[in-house]
């Protein structure tokens, strides 16, 4: 693979979650019964006319000051004419030569490395209907079926530069920018609904040429799984193809999954005339220069600066602060607990653990009552083994951690008072075995706490019962 | 209109009466006419009850509540058949009411049935309707111009007291002038299009087609005003009927563009034209010599922007919900063989010249150009408007042709010639009749203004039609 440099760009879609479309006031849901959230005007019957969703425009300009692009003040819509049983008016309006944001950047980790790839532009667009073929495809089917349920939710398409070296990379970028979308809560981004979608453009050239090598477009890329395996099929497809002395054609390839392979679906010279022109039913976009600064305002603390605040501010480790940042609700729960005054790593070590697993199946448990179970393990109210019992019922019960405890009888016993007659009845019990403890077997101490602890139901303090152990027995 | 109205306050006469006698006009004169592709009597017959018993109840909509009117049939009527003249939607019952309809139920009117027009407004004859062409009033041999030629024969016919037409390179003004009505081709953005199936957005506009002027100042009062539901409306007021007086015209400066009266303009045209501008200059208006040199670039420029843009807008009609699907083994396949036998030759060609336009390798050359000339177009009339305050032209260049007469499209195309200058600038015209041919043939006068000058042109045409009159 030296002999040659890769080159990856990505266009990615992402459906904003927008409480209605882009164009009419029809709910954008996902999963409503077929056909059901639609009107005259997604539906593109005749005379009808397109009015631009404010949330839309915000949402688009979110993503764009959230990797850092210009925001245009003045941009336009277009018409993408092309003809498709799913697309209501055979044309889709979207933004050609003026989109909404140019010139951006996105920063994330390749192994410990801090990279940055370029963002070309991004811009608004609808999204067509939904079609159900009777067979395999449309071309395989006897009929189609078409929801209009989709048609009109609007999309921003995302296109990077040519900036991409490795198909691992191009994986690590989308997943930030996944993550980013949903920091910035402008779009759930569901790969397997399909409200993140990714097209990647890949070529190879000679190492070190500055000269780019032909192009291939792959589409059908459901998965941050497929776009890596595409990549790398598609690197060693085109290498060997150059390594014959043959050239690499220009054309839009399909992914395989199944197969694990790709495919080729049309070459250049297939590729449609979209005629695009400026939409005439629209007037040109002109954003307000204060409202994009209110907009600037509202953006949140963004998955890189929290990695960087989560190791700097609170000493965790790259591995820690990486899962709390990937998983933001994780990490939304750890600032709650750790500002609260906790230690950091033990509610780190907390969260990722046991925890973790728990609130992914039931849901996340408010930080108070997680302070709660902190609170009585430090006041030493229950042993390490029991807080599991009681995280357990966290989950499943509304009370606090405290009256988990006193409900189920658990608090540790570490009155010696109450626990010097129970030391006694062990040792009467077993007087061989004192002997023989006294000759020196040391080791059976841990068979007294054991029988202490099981005298006390667990509930005894094992520290407490050591002490009481060492004064009966030595002294 | 105001008479009618007058009456209908007093009682004199019901809606139902009026109503009745327009059905039993169309009756008579349709089989031979052709003005309507759906006659709606039911409906008009229960609009015109509804509007009976609110004036009983002493509570009417409006003025004119109860008065009807016939609606050119590519405006989207709720539950009433909507062509467009086109096989592809033969049997298409809008969903909803297209907002300038909805102004005319809110003011009372019921509607009378949808006129023929040529398919999809591309035309200047109706002779493209898939319904067959409507016929001229005044000579039924001949044409009653296009798009909206069913609209202004039905109100020259009196079939229908008024009527909407719609108009992107001439198609109310120009079968106003060859049925000897007025039509208005308003502001671009005044009147909503929101359920006005598009021919070419930028350029299409709703306006009234009526016997007089003041007519369709009335009906446009109705029509006219901002709407949520239409980004390219414009942020203007309500427009109210002018008070009508002659003594305004002593101050007027009226240019008269000799590019409008030059070669392949009728002798008879430019008489009855020239005869009525020296009326109004009787009267103690100033007529200034203009020129409009960009006019030369209208006819050229529009057919370029109003095929682009129709290609696209015409694009949804692919057999998969619209008109007859013809069957075939993949949908592009589907597609062109459905748009074949669905569309008429004319909207054929108009699709296939502006996919050619906006092609990748033409469109700088053609779609662009196209463009910045009609930036110059515009520029060149606002200029003009700086020295005067109306312009005034022939509305055509000659009567109505004879049916069939025009075979060769280009010569169609040139009967946009003094009319297509509005729309690409988007300013108003009015066409009013100014006189007739020896053959007795209406002939019209096109007076533009200013955007939103709408009142300005009314007053002027009031008093042409008075002078035609006379």
């Amino acid at each position: 693979m030296t002999r040659y440099d890769t080159v990856i760009g990505l266009e990615i879609h992402v459906a904003l979650l927008t409480q209605s479309k882009f164009l009419c006031s029809c709910r954008a849901s996902f999963g409503a019964p077929p056909n059901s959230q639609c009107c005259p005007v997604c539906l593109g019957l005749p005379g009808t006319l397109p009015l631009i969703n404010e949330k839309a425009v915000e949402y688009a300009t979110k993503a764009g000051l959230a990797l850092k692009c210009n925001i245009n003040h003045y941009s336009r819509f277009d018409r993408k004419n092309y003809f498709y049983p799913d697309l209501p008016k055979a044309f889709q309006i979207t933004q050609d030569a003026f989109p909404l944001c140019n010139d951006g950047y996105l920063e994330y980790y390749v192994d410990d490395q801090l990279v940055r790839t370029a963002i070309t532009r991004i811009h608004l667009e609808e999204e067509a209907g939904k079609l159900i073929h009777s067979g395999e495809s449309i071309v395989a089917s006897e009929y189609s079926l078409v929801d209009y349920n989709r048609a009109g939710i609007p999309l921003i398409e995302i296109v990077t530069a040519p900036d991409i070296h490795q198909p691992k990379q191009a994986r690590l970028f989308l997943e930030q920018l996944r993550l980013l979308m949903s920091y910035i809560g402008v779009s759930d981004t569901k790969m397997e609904e399909g409200s993140l979608r990714c097209d990647a453009n890949i070529s190879l050239k000679p190492s070190g040429s500055p000269v780019l090598g032909t192009k291939v477009e792959i589409k059908n890329l459901n998965s941050f799984r497929a776009l890596e395996k595409a990549l790398e099929y598609e690197e060693i497809r085109q290498s060997q193809v150059l390594d014959s002395g043959a050239k690499v054609r220009q054309e839009s390839r399909t992914w395989d999954d199944r197969a694990g392979k790709t495919v080729s679906m049309r070459s250049k010279g297939d590729a449609p005339d979209y005629r695009i022109f400026p939409e005439p039913d629209l007037p040109p976009l002109n954003l307000d220069p204060v409202w994009v600064e209110l907009i600037a305002a509202s953006i949140p603390e963004l998955p890189l600066e929290r990695l960087n605040r989560l190791e700097g501010e609170y000493g965790l480790s790259r591995y820690e602060a990486t899962f709390l940042v990937n998983y933001p609700d994780f990490g939304e729960l750890f600032l709650e607990l750790a500002d609260s005054g906790l230690d950091c790593k033990t509610v780190v070590n907390f969260l990722m653990g046991d925890y973790a697993r728990l609130a992914r199946e039931k849901g996340h448990l408010d930080s108070e009552r997680i302070a709660g179970l902190f609170q009585i393990l430090d006041e030493r109210l229950i042993s390490q083994t029991q807080a599991k019992e009681v995280l357990d019922a966290l989950f499943s019960s509304p009370q606090t951690a405290r009256e988990i405890v006193k409900d189920k009888g658990m608090e540790v016993v570490g009155d010696p008072e109450r626990l010097r007659p129970i030391v006694h009845q062990v040792l009467e019990a077993n007087p061989q075995l004192v002997e023989r403890f006294k000759l020196g077997e040391t080791k059976l101490h841990g068979f007294f706490v054991g029988q202490v602890m099981r005298a006390t139901q667990g509930k005894a303090d094992p520290e407490a019962v050591n002490a009481l152990l060492q004064e009966e027995l030595v002294n | 209109m105001r008479n009618l109205a007058h009456l209908l306050e007093t009682r004199q006469v019901s809606s139902r009466e009026i109503v009745e006698h327009y059905l039993g006009e169309i009756k008579q004169q349709e089989p031979d006419l052709n003005a309507f592709i759906t006659v709606d009597d039911v409906g008009a017959l229960a609009q015109a009850d509804a509007a009976d018993m609110r004036r009983s109840q002493g509570n009417p909509l409006s003025p004119w509540d109860g008065i009807p009117i016939a609606v050119k049939d590519n405006i989207s009527t709720k539950g009433l058949k909507t062509t467009c003249a086109s096989r592809f939607l033969s049997n298409y019952k809008p969903l909803f009411d297209a907002s300038v309809v909805r102004s005319l139920r809110d003011a009372g009117m019921p509607i009378l049935g949808k006129t023929n027009l040529d398919e999809f407004a591309m035309g200047s004859s109706t002779e493209y309707s898939a319904y067959g062409v409507a016929r001229n009033p005044h000579d039924r041999t001949r044409v009653s111009g296009g798009s909206s030629g069913g609209s202004a024969a039905a109100v020259a016919a009196g079939e229908a007291p008024w009527s909407l037409g719609t108009d992107t390179g001439g198609s109310i003004r120009q079968p106003a002038s060859f049925c000897g009505v007025v039509g208005l081709k308003p502001t671009y953005g005044w009147v909503s299009r929101y359920g006005v199936v598009a021919l070419a957005p930028s350029l299409d506009q709703v306006g009234p087609m009526a016997r007089t002027v003041e007519d369709a100042a009335i009906l446009f009062s109705l029509l006219a005003g901002p709407d949520p539901k239409d980004a390219t409306s414009a942020d203007a007021r309500n427009f109210e009927v002018p008070f009508w007086d002659d003594q305004f015209v002593k101050d007027l400066k009226i240019g008269v563009p000799e590019e409008f009266f030059g070669e392949g303009l009728h002798p008879d045209v430019e008489k009855a034209v020239r005869r009525s501008l020296r009326t109004l200059e009787g009267q103690g208006a100033t007529l200034v010599p203009i020129s409009l040199a960009t006019n030369d670039y209208a006819i050229d420029t529009y057919l370029t922007l109003v095929t682009a843009e129709a290609s696209s807008s015409l694009a949804r009609y692919d057999g998969v919900r619209y008109g007859e699907r013809v069957h075939a083994a993949d949908s592009n396949t589907m597609f062109s063989k459905s748009r074949a036998a669905g569309f008429g030759p004319e909207v054929k060609r108009r699709i296939m010249l502006g996919t050619y336009v906006l092609s990748a390798s033409h469109y700088e050359a053609y779609y662009e150009q196209a463009q910045r000339v009609r930036t110059l177009i515009k520029l060149d009339v606002l200029d003009a408007f700086k020295q005067v305050d109306v312009i005034i032209t022939p509305t055509t260049p000659t009567t109505a042709f004879t049916i069939g007469a025009k075979r060769n499209p280009l010569e169609m195309y040139l009967s946009d010639l003094f009319t297509a200058m509005a729309n690409l600038s988007g300013i108003p015209a009015l066409s009013v009749p100014c006189g007739t041919d020896p053959k007795g043939l209406p002939i019209g006068l096109q007076i533009m203004g200013s955007h939103f000058r709408e009142e300005l042109l009314f007053k002027v045409g009031y008093v042409v039609e008075r002078s035609a009159a006379r």
